[in-house]
């Protein structure tokens, strides 16, 4: 029995694998633009470092933080398009025929995210350093920032997966890209939560957790090895993926009625 | 008489009417369009001036009346390229689906199916502002302009509006698929945000400062926002552009027209 | 085999029984109401209907994507409702979507197919390549199926569903869009599966030529109803005989030709100019009737023989023709869209 479950999950993560890297269309915009939106955020803002109060002198170092959210957004609509395309073209129905599980379908699927999830990381990092930013966690903190980026884009991908499943459409999964947007931008996206002048503005982005994912990246490209902080992103990361995980399984039992 | 003489023709003022008519029926009426359309500049507008409001602190930050309308001005501009952009996305779909080509065995003048579309997209532009103010208002945006500044104001997104409508609608007739919609967005969005966003102009540096200070955007952002403080800024360089921009998109957009009809 | 009973429900059954099968959308009209029919192992059925009848959801039903709402059916032996597993086990499907992914070729779909299927590594390769020689397309396995023309789709599709050889296998509409040449392929395929390999064909089809040609029984399905089952001919035959209507060259001989055709049967409805008979002994007596004309030295400008088609009998059955009935059930096609979407 977990052989077959293991070559389930093994021939969808593969394939799921093959898509991502088949649609340059869904890896290219993913890389270039979370580092275009850096670009001009860390130009167009370098004087909110005469802030007092701002930590790092660098806005680059400080909005390095944002790209990985901005990758973990893609992936949302990636893994969602592509099972929802799996919906309307009733490959999930030919998936449905054979003795596929549930539990194998959705790890399946996350493979492509995870894949996607290193590629981002890596790009991100490095041409964040190569531009001048700081990782003052140094080489270990390398190694941990990828980790944390493709563990919050594989549980970003469970949302995904959740959307496709719930809705069945490609087009109402690209509906959420500018709802998710908004959400990234509801936090300490732009300056830290101490800066943040208006009182709402402060609640909403003190109870996204988002912000305390920002604040986990952040921590190791600032301040240096905070383990507390660490284990906060880990920790909202490994939640995020759970309740993903609970909505996609729920979704699938609906979507997959078959006796 | 034969029955072509009898058959009456519609000029382009009823192909504009009918074809504006539809589509912002269907805004109105499709809580996916209307929704988003609504909602999207109101995040963007809480998010700049909500959470970036102690930008206004920033030393050399002097704008008369506040980061809250420093920020107004650009969500003004960008609701006004996007919702161009997003007429063009319904143009695409509707020459992918068939329909558009309905559009053009009814239309005696083919001219009033864009000038539909941009009426659309208008009315559609006019009702996210409408909200898109009041919420300013409420959150204590304060306006330093006359009323005839204000007009200045809006007349230059009106003309953002235009110019973005026929740049997508070129683009939508060229490639008449939704995938065209990428191509359509993604050059509003760099030439939007390569634009003094967060900060005036005076307050960037770099390569930001260099592009900035070349980009059209720059000089239609600076004239609205010396607009509602009340200081009119390089309007004469800002209304050149309202109008140089739509004639050269309109061009544009005449010219995808044309590849749609060829294409049957 | 007693009507109402079982086939043999051991594991080794390849039949197809349903009793009463329903299927209700939430806030929408019955889709399937009532369906009893019966498949034996190694027949071809045919399932007709116009759009919107209830074919797709009857085969959803039978291949357990689709829970009934009441009603009982067991595909090879095994209950949809409660041995679904097992059920899938022993069929494969073709429906009415093709079911493929663009990004991945030929091998990869039959790669990930046969794996899901529990087939071993060798066991995998060897039957993909048995199974994408048969249906022609070894030279476009390593080509992304984005490539590929609907024929080649359908092609692989039907490929994919044999994957881990099934007993019992359904095809949706599995023609529907194709040209001629692949339309006749595939039916050489279907036929020398069930000929050689014996395996059952459940297949619905809303062309004619298509039951007739391939259907060893045919169920005409309408409204969620089978309003007609049997073989191609007995249900011609139920319509009525076939006619014959000669028009002779010399409109002189007009009386003539009636009275020779007369030998044959019933006289029949004909034009003007011709004469026509209702043939006593069917289509088979057309060489006869050929004989006596020539016998007679009568020379005939045209001869037609007009047998009656499926759609009679649909007409006959339900008062509308097959393509006539495409239009009438538009509205409940869109109903029931709308109920299976809200459902």
């Amino acid at each position: 029995m977990n052989s077959a479950l293991t070559t389930q999950v093994g021939q969808l993560a593969r394939r799921s694998v093959i898509r991502t890297l088949r649609q340059p269309a869904q890896i290219v915009p993913s890389l270039i633009f979370p580092m275009f939106l850096l670009a001009v955020n860390s130009g167009g803002l370098k004087s909110v470092t005469n802030l007092p109060g701002f930590p790092p002198d660098s806005y680059l170092t400080f909005a390095l933080a944002i790209t990985f959210m901005q990758g973990a957004l893609f992936s949302v609509i990636n893994s969602g398009t592509d099972l929802a395309r799996d919906i309307e073209t009733g490959f999930l129905n030919r998936m449905a025929l054979t003795p596929l599980r549930g539990a194998a379908l959705l790890s399946g699927l996350l493979a492509g995210s995870l894949m996607l999830g290193l590629m981002q990381a890596l790009a991100y990092l490095i041409v964040g350093l190569a531009f001048g930013a700081e990782l003052t966690a140094g080489a270990g903190g390398f190694v941990v920032i990828i980790a944390l980026s493709v563990c919050v884009t594989v549980a970003f991908g469970t949302i995904g997966l959740f959307a496709a499943l719930r809705t069945g459409s490609g087009e109402a999964v690209q509906g959420l890209f500018p709802v998710f947007f908004v959400f990234l931008f509801l936090s300490s996206m732009a300056l830290p939560l101490n800066l943040i002048e208006t009182p709402w503005f402060h609640t909403v982005a003190s109870i996204n957790p988002v912000s305390y994912l920002l604040q986990a990246f952040r921590s190791l490209l600032i301040e240096g090895w905070e383990p507390g902080k660490i284990a906060l992103g880990f920790g909202i990361a490994a939640a995020l993926f759970a309740l993903g995980m609970l909505g996609a399984s729920s979704a699938l039992k609906t979507r997959l009625v078959r006796t | 008489m034969s029955p072509a003489d009898r058959h009456p023709t519609a000029g382009f003022r009823t192909v504009a009417r009918a074809v504006a008519w539809r589509s912002i029926h269907n805004f109105l009426n499709n809580k996916a369009l209307l929704i988003p359309a609504l909602i999207f500049p109101l995040f963007f507008f809480a998010s700049f001036a909500g959470g970036l409001s102690a930008v206004g602190n920033v030393p050399g930050f002097d704008f008369p009346s506040g980061y809250t309308a420093f920020q107004y001005c650009f969500v003004l501009l960008q609701s006004a390229a996007f919702g161009g952009v997003f007429t063009g996305f319904g143009i695409a779909r509707d020459f992918e689906t068939g329909f558009g080509r309905r559009y053009l065995l009814a239309a005696t003048d083919r001219r009033g199916i864009i000038a539909g579309y941009g009426l659309a997209a208008l009315a559609r532009a006019f009702v996210t502002w409408g909200v898109l103010t009041a919420v300013a208002l409420v959150a204590g945006m304060q306006i330093g302009g006359s009323g005839i500044d204000l007009v200045g104001m809006y007349t230059l997104a009106i003309l953002v509006n235009i110019t973005a409508t026929l740049w997508a609608s070129g683009v939508a007739l060229r490639i008449r698929s939704i995938q065209a919609g990428p191509l359509m967005q993604l050059p509003v969005f760099l030439i939007l945000f390569l634009a003094p966003v967060y900060v005036p102009l005076s307050l960037l540096s770099g390569w930001i400062h260099a592009v900035a200070s070349v980009n059209p955007v720059t000089a239609l952002l600076e004239a609205a926002r010396g607009f509602i403080s009340g200081d009119p800024t390089v309007i004469g360089l800002a209304f050149a552009l309202g109008i140089v921009l739509p004639i050269a998109f309109a061009i544009w957009s005449r010219g995808g027209l044309r590849r749609a009809e060829a294409a049957g | 085999m007693a009507a109402g009973s079982s086939v043999d429900g051991t594991a080794n059954s390849a039949g197809i029984e349903a009793v009463g099968l329903v299927r209700e959308f939430k806030k929408g009209p019955r889709a399937v109401d009532g369906i009893n029919l019966r498949v034996e192992p190694g027949e071809i059925y045919g399932f007709l209907g116009p759009n919107g009848a209830g074919k797709s959801t009857t085969v959803l039903m039978l291949t357990t994507l689709l829970p009934p709402t009441a009603g009982t059916a067991k595909v090879a032996g095994f209950d949809i409702v409660s041995e679904g597993p097992r059920v899938r086990s022993a069929i494969g499907a073709a429906l009415q979507e093709a079911a493929l992914d663009p990004l991945l070729t030929g091998n990869e779909h039959m790669r990930l197919q046969t794996a899901l299927h529990g087939l071993g590594k060798a066991e995998r390769e060897e039957r993909g390549r048995e199974l994408l020689a048969r249906v022609g397309l070894t030279k476009a396995a390593d080509r992304k199926v984005g490539g590929y023309s609907g024929g080649m789709k359908r092609r692989l599709d039907l490929a994919l569903a044999l994957a881990h050889q099934p007993r019992i296998l359904f095809l949706d509409e599995p023609t529907t869009g194709l040209d001629i040449q692949s339309r006749t392929a595939l039916w050489e395929e279907v036929a020398r599966l069930a000929r050689e390999d014996g395996v059952t064909v459940f297949l619905t089809t809303q062309y004619l030529e298509e039951a007739d040609a391939l259907a060893d029984r045919v169920g005409i399905i309408d409204h969620g109803h089978i309003v007609a089952e049997g073989t191609p001919t007995e249900l011609k035959a139920e319509i009525g005989r076939p006619t014959v209507e000669a028009v002779p060259c010399d409109p002189g001989e007009r009386e003539r030709t009636a009275g020779v055709l007369a030998r044959f049967g019933e006289p029949g409805d004909a034009g003007t100019k011709g004469a026509a008979v209702l043939l006593a002994g069917g289509g088979t007596e057309l060489a006869e009737v050929v004989r006596a004309l020539d016998a007679e030295g009568i020379a005939i400008e045209t001869l037609q023989l007009h047998a009656p088609s499926l759609d009679d009998v649909f007409l006959a059955k339900t008062g509308r023709s097959l393509e006539g009935a495409e239009e009438a059930t538009e509205e409940a096609d869109d109903a029931r869209a709308e109920a299976a979407e809200a459902a």
